[in-house]
């Protein structure tokens, strides 16, 4: 796949590439359909009720006919809102969740892009969807989408720099940036999580912040501010949104797989069984991690958010990166 | 360059999903922090009041069912204790016990709701159903004995309205211990919980005598360490004949008026747990007249419900139909609190201090 963009340009290269991309948005699509059906039937499991079961067998058509409902809601843009902005907002978010799949290896054969600084692009282009977050709060001309807009701003870039100095172990150890790389080097010696246990937590807690889920969700906290930047939105620019957010599940969940899970590595010799699939076991027990603790844990507060990153995992990751370097050049890697 | 900011002028309500109801909070919000903050009440009065002047007293007591409708076995006593009072009325033994049953049962109700709705606000879903979970069970059982969910209209002036039916009090009784194994649940799930505690913990907190200045009760007062329970203080009914405690707060934060209810439904079960191996047989009514006219003169009656001190004050010049009724609203009076409490909290705040005051809006507006 990745050599195409190698190639020299024809057409029918360049039908391939868009075939391939409609392929992927595809595919992103029915994970955001069926993680949507997954995270309401887990949630309903942990607080004892059913979780949809009415729209197809077992509610699986649950989230087609919501997003059909939405395609049909009159799209309202406020009276008072600025208007270009208010358009632009929910694609410019989406459109770097969904580019930064591309870098994401899935097996060795399943990638889109083999760049050489493969997480370096991720978390680069990942905070482009900051703007579109502040842009609908702003554009909205609401006093909670504001507040909702300016939360999220001041979250995501505190959360950005832990979650980059959790893999910067992972760098040192490997020496590359390169997706591919880390996973080979991985599958020779053993998964990143064991040596890198303290750069794994503050991935999660930092991963989990980036994605403004609970216990994390101050942007949207509906307790005080209803729905946080996107109150005003409706229709299929709320959509936006809402995929934005689970398209952002599927990145982060996928890339800590790569980086720490051993990506599509089979443990204990169990070869046989496709790379792809141990993929997807493991991307989907990060998943599941991140609904069971959206059903049980209570939300922080803004200045407790704000001290923690600061206060605790910045320290806790430098450290990492320090530990990391010292047994680096101690030659233990 | 010197920016220029502004407080920025914020209308929560009365549509919100924190408010419980049709309550609207004016705040003036300094980025995240509360300058200042104006409640205002008043959208679902309906002059309860007023109309109970032209209702006879048997009527009024579906009214008093919709004033805190979270537990409205209470607001059902709150009227015919006042009346009884003015009356002098015997209440028959069994009669006595079956209130305190239901009245008990109606408080953990109220607790569950407020249990739910509290940590709702502070972003966790789950125990919200597991409250409402269990308060089913309690509405079922209220459901069996007076023949509806949430509007009960069982007391009646001299007694209540049904007897139990024939295996109620075994189902209250297997209730118990279920009740106290949830509780554990409850604690394990939300109490122990390290964001919970940095949310709640020394947030909004007032000393008893400030308490008292502002005349709060119930749960909003004990959390500030002032040991006052009508139940105990001024017994009414048969509470004398119980052995419970009381449990108070230390600090008077946030998580100690959360503390303070959590042991309060263990104590109502004790209660209950007593009440159920002490009723006797007999009347559930005592001999009345058709018609009842209180004879002449004033009383004020008070209550502990799940909220503070209930009191009613009725006015009577000898006909069957009230010249005053007055009620003293603790959900109303609690409230006056809330605009100091919130001023230099956060926006995240609001809600934690609401949920923590626990009032319903129907009580408010009355």
């Amino acid at each position: 796949m990745a050599d195409l963009l190698t190639r020299p340009f024809s057409w029918l290269n360049l039908l391939y590439i868009s075939l391939a991309a409609v392929i992927m948005l595809g595919i992103v699509l029915f994970f955001v359909t069926y993680a949507i059906y997954f995270e309401r039937k887990v949630i309903g499991w942990i607080q004892i009720r059913y979780g949809p079961n009415r729209v197809g067998p077992k509610g699986l058509l649950q989230t087609v006919a919501d997003v059909f409902k939405l395609l049909i809601k009159e799209d309202i843009i406020p009276e008072k809102a600025d208007k270009a902005l208010f358009r632009i907002g929910p694609m410019l978010a989406y459109l770097p969740a969904f580019a930064v799949i591309a870098v994401i290896p899935y097996s060795e054969k399943i990638q889109f892009a083999d760049v050489n600084v493969g997480i370096l692009y991720y978390a680069a282009l990942s905070s482009i969807t900051i703007t579109g977050i502040l842009l609908g709060g702003w554009a909205s001309n609401n006093k909670y989408a504001i507040m909702g807009g300016m939360r999220s701003v001041a979250q995501m870039i505190s959360y950005e720099v832990p979650l980059i100095m959790s893999f910067l172990g992972i760098v040192i150890m490997t020496g590359s940036l390169n997706l591919i790389d880390i996973v080979e080097a991985q599958k020779d010696s053993t998964w990143f999580i064991f040596p890198q246990i303290i750069g794994f937590i503050t991935f999660l807690i930092a991963g989990n912040a980036e994605l403004n889920r609970t216990p994390f969700d101050l942007p949207e906290a509906e307790n005080e501010l209803v729905a946080g930047y996107f109150v005003e939105y409706s229709g299929f620019r709320f959509a936006f949104y809402y995929l934005t957010e689970y398209v952002y599940v599927f990145a982060m969940a996928s890339l800590m797989t790569v980086l720490f899970l051993g990506g599509w590595d089979a443990p204990f010799g169990l070869d046989f069984i496709p790379g792809i699939i141990w993929f997807i076991l493991k991307f989907m027990l990060l998943v599941f991690y991140l609904f069971w603790v959206r059903a049980t844990f209570p939300r922080v507060k803004t200045n407790q958010l704000m001290g923690f990153a600061w206060k605790v995992l910045i320290p806790v990751a430098l450290f990492n990166v320090l530990l990391t370097a010292v047994l680096k050049i101690l030659n233990v890697y | 360059m010197e920016l220029r900011t502004e407080e920025m002028l914020l209308n929560i309500g009365p549509q919100h999903p924190s408010t419980h109801g049709v309550f609207r909070v004016v705040v003036k919000v300094d980025g995240e922090k509360i300058v200042e903050a104006t409640p205002v009440v008043g959208y679902l009065h309906r002059g309860t009041e007023k109309i109970a002047e032209s209702l006879t007293y048997t009527q009024i007591i579906p009214y008093t069912d919709r004033l805190d409708y979270l537990s409205s076995m209470l607001n059902n006593y709150a009227l015919v204790q006042a009346v009884e009072e003015l009356m002098n009325i015997e209440v028959p033994e069994r009669a006595e016990y079956l209130r305190v049953i239901v009245m008990e049962l109606s408080r953990l109700a109220s607790h569950f709701v407020w249990w739910g709705t509290a940590v709702l606000d502070l972003g966790a879903t789950t125990p919200f159903i597991f409250a409402f979970r269990d308060r089913e069970l309690i509405l079922d059982l209220l459901n069996e004995i007076s023949g509806a969910r949430m509007t009960f209209n069982y007391m009646r002036v001299g007694g209540v309205k049904w007897d139990a039916p024939e295996g109620w009090l075994e189902k209250v009784r297997d209730f118990i211990p279920y009740m106290r194994k949830k509780l554990k649940e409850y604690h394990q799930l939300v109490t122990g919980n390290e964001i919970f505690l940095a949310r709640v913990k020394n947030l909004a907190v007032y000393d008893g005598e400030t308490a008292i200045k502002y005349g709060l009760s119930g749960p909003n007062l004990r959390g500030s360490n002032v040991k006052f329970d009508i139940r105990k203080n001024q017994p009414y009914s048969i509470y004398d004949r119980f052995e419970f405690e009381i449990p108070v707060g230390e600090n008077g934060d946030v998580f100690d008026r959360y503390m303070v209810r959590m042991k309060e439904m263990e104590q109502s079960l004790k209660i209950i747990e007593q009440a159920v191996d002490q009723i006797p047989e007999g009347e559930i009514q005592a001999k009345l007249p058709r018609v009842l006219r209180v004879p002449e003169g004033e009383v004020y009656t008070r209550m502990e419900t799940s909220k503070g001190e209930l009191g009613i004050h009725l006015v009577s010049k000898g006909k069957d139909k009230p010249y005053r009724l007055h009620f003293r609203r603790p959900s109303f009076i609690n409230l006056q609190i809330f605009s100091d409490l919130l001023v230099g909290n956060t926006m995240a705040d609001l809600p934690a201090i609401l949920g923590a005051i626990d009032i319903v809006l129907g009580e408010v507006d009355a």
